[in-house]
Parts: structure tokens; sequence; C-alpha cells
């Protein structure tokens, strides 16, 4: 069974409380240990500059550098018979290191073997399309470009693929909130009527189910009388006490019964 | 042998039967309510369900029109995008008045379980809702039930378009 943790103001607290909390690491292997990566392993290296390369649950990781992604996605597809790329995205890490974590998901029909090339780059850096080896690119990259705000060059058409091309922001970037800026949350009211509606329409209602103790209209307060509607300020504070029905009701299967012998 | 024909001119008179403007447009209208075939999520799924054989929205005068020129109803079914919004209202724009909206579903109504960036907080911030229909997914019976509170709203009003006290933005 899970242990059990405490469910009292779940909402309240952060998840995490433990400082010495530690991500668990997933097991790394070295190359060496499948003749098959290793073999991959030798022709990349022929060909770029490895930082570094391990396996990670049956797959071969290769850190590269962002300027040689291009000559290492070609010695891969040319050489090492990995047809497909089957993901393609970035990952945030600007709070932590100031770069985006770029990787490269590739696989081989005939071998079943998958490889992963991670490249890290800059925040205003650029990198090399992929798309004259790998066409999938041409969508995958629009998708980073659109989410992440990283610069594809050569491209053959960067431009936002899933939110609107007038669009401020990147949404997947660790710094975008969730329920969006205040050019997120005006967006289609600007577009279709104009900033001036911007008061005629209101903010947007983020959370209606919101209590507001001070909302006297539409919530009351268990344990104190508030009249519908009162001023919030002339309410009085002290708690009255719960009256429960057993309090003031009599209980008559509770008192001196007469039990009768027989029945009549 | 049964008289098939009525002779009304020696039966008291012809057929006359008084009404007024109000009650008759109404009549017209609300008995033959055609939505504008549009849907953006799950609901429309629930949406052509009610208007296939089933359910069969068309008993009650509700055929779906492929053209907004064509309807007098829009039926906001699913979320609605912010990237679409746009287009949403230029549908709505499109449609000869007397026109009339429902919004049909939790995501239509309020945005429902979609609280981010990229998703409208309720149809009702750029286009004016008659009826607001609750339900992930609403059942096709719900819509149904929707249509014909919306019909006896629409005999309820005005048929005088400049005395219906629609709440218009534009």
């Amino acid at each position: 069974m899970r242990k059990y943790t405490p469910k009292d103001n779940v909402q309240g607290r952060a998840k995490y409380t433990d400082r010495f909390w530690v991500a668990p690491q997933v097991p790394r292997q070295s190359v060496e240990e499948d003749a098959h990566f290793a073999e991959v392993l030798e022709k990349i290296k022929a060909a770029v500059e490895v930082l570094d390369a391990y396996i990670e649950i049956g797959q071969l990781v290769i850190h590269i550098r962002p300027e040689q992604n291009i000559d290492a996605l070609r010695t891969l597809k040319e050489e090492c018979g990995y047809a497909m790329c089957s993901e393609l995205s970035a990952v945030d890490y600007l709070a932590q290191d100031g770069e985006f974590e770029i990787f490269y998901q590739m696989l081989n029909l005939d071998e079943a073997k998958r490889v992963r090339f991670l490249t890290r780059i800059k925040e205003d850096q650029a990198i090399e399309s992929i798309v004259p080896l790998y066409a999938m690119a041409k969508f995958a990259e629009r998708e980073m470009y659109d989410m992440f705000g990283i610069v594809v060059n050569n491209h053959p058409y960067l431009k936002r693929i899933i939110m609107p091309d007038d669009w401020e922001g990147h949404p997947l970037r660790k710094t975008y909130p969730l329920e969006g800026d205040e050019f997120a949350s005006w967006y289609e009211v600007d577009k279709i009527f104009g900033k001036e509606y911007r008061d005629i329409i209101g903010p947007e209602l983020r959370d209606p189910a919101r209590v507001d103790r001070y909302d006297t209209q539409r919530f009351a307060r268990i344990g104190h009388e508030v009249p519908f509607g009162a001023d919030p300020e002339l309410v009085d504070e002290t708690e009255t006490p719960i009256e429960y029905s057993s309090d003031f009701l009599v209980d008559y299967n509770k008192g001196p019964h007469k039990v009768l012998d027989k029945r009549k | 042998m049964a008289q098939h024909q009525v002779n009304y001119a020696s039966s008291g008179g012809l057929p006359v039967a008084l009404t007024t403007v109000d009650k008759l447009l109404n009549w017209g209208r609300s008995n033959s309510l055609w939505p504008l075939t549009y849907g953006l999520a799950c609901c429309a799924i629930e949406m052509m369900a009610s208007g296939a054989s089933r359910f069969d929205f068309d008993r009650m005068g509700v055929i779906f029109r492929a053209s907004p020129r064509q309807a007098d109803v829009m039926i906001l079914a699913g979320t609605l995008s912010k990237k679409h919004a746009e287009f949403a209202r230029r549908l709505y724009d499109q449609m000869a008045e007397p026109k009339w909206v429902i919004s049909m579903g939790s995501c239509a109504n309020t945005g429902g379980m979609f609280n981010t960036y990229a998703t409208v907080q309720g149809v009702d911030r750029i286009i004016p809702v008659d009826i607001y229909l609750p339900g992930c997914a609403p059942r096709p019976e719900t819509l149904q039930y929707a249509m014909m509170m919306l019909q006896k709203k629409i005999r309820r009003e005005s048929a005088d378009m400049k005395k219906r006290k629609l709440q218009r933005f534009v």
C-alpha cells in the first residue's frame, strides 16, 4: 500500500517541503555494454565532438555542441541507418542554467534502436534547421519556435504553428504564467472589439469556485450569523457556536421508557 | 355515408382564427430553428448525435444548416480557444437577424477545466448568449431540452426586432 500522507491543507502547502529531497536519477550504463550503440558512438565521434554519452533505459544519449547538430544527424542518418526522427523539441532550463536543452529523438527502424541527441543553447542563440535531413522537422521546429521562441536558422517557413501569428510570448517557457499574461487575457477582446471595450466586457473570471468570506451576497460563513448582503465591515466576528438539533430537541429514545410487560 | 367536404358558406360563416402578429411570427420562428453546423470540441459529438436519427432533432423543426446566412441559432459546442474566437464572432456576425445563441457545455459557459492562457473563459465574453447549457458534455436530450427552452423564450419575446431586449455588444 502507498504511504499515507496527511491530506489537510493540501492546497495551501507547497507540494514538496523536504529541503533535502533529491530527485531520483535514472540509472545510466556505459555505451560499451551494447555493441550496436558502441559502433554508433564511434562513428559519431569520428564526425563531431561528443561531450558525453551513455545508455539510459535502453536508449543511447549523446551530448553534442549546438553548432554540430546537422553534422551529427547526417552521420547518424547516412552511416548508422537512423532513418527517422521521431521527436524534436526543447526543454526550458533558463532559470537553472540560463539555457535551453534541445533534444532530437532518432529511431532506427531496422535495428529497433533509439538514439537521443542533446544539445544546449543560450536564450538568444539560434540553432541550425535539420529540415534538409528530416522533413518532419518542418512542423517540429516551428512548434519549438512557437512555444519556446528558439529561432531556427534556414528553416523554409518559420512562423508560429499553434498560437495565433500576432501572439506575444512563448507559452512553454517556465516564466510564462499558466493563466496567461495581460496580453493573453485580453487577446480575444482586443482582437474582436478593440481595446476600448475592455471596460465593458471586464476581466476574465478565472476562479469562479473561490470562496470569498467578505462577499456577503454569495457566501455564508459557517459559525457566523451573516445577513444577506450585509456590509462585511459590520459583520460580527465573534463565532456563534453551532447548534445541533440534539441540543434543543427532546430525544424520546433516550428518556425513561415505560416498557410494557405484556401486550394489551 | 361520411361527408368529407365541409360547406363553410352554409355552416355559419368562414373559418376565422384570431391572433397577434407577434404570436404568428414567433410561432414560425420557434418551430423552425435552424442551427449552424458548427462544432468546436467534444460537445459537437453530442450535438451531432442530437441531429442524427436516434435523438432526431428534425422532429422539432431543428435542421442544421451549413451556412451562417441560413442559420438562426448558433450552438457553441465545445472549448473556444482564443485563436478561434475571432472566427466564431465572424460567423455570428454573418448570421441574419433574428439570431440566438446556445452556449453548450462547461467549456463554452465558463472555460470549464481549461483554466489556461489559450481558452476563452466563457463565450459570453465575445457573443451574447441566450441559453447556457451545463454539462460535460451535455447529453443529446439536454441539448434538445435547451432548444425547447429557447423555443419557449422566443415565444415569450416580441417579434419586433427593435423591441427585442438583447444585450448586443456591437
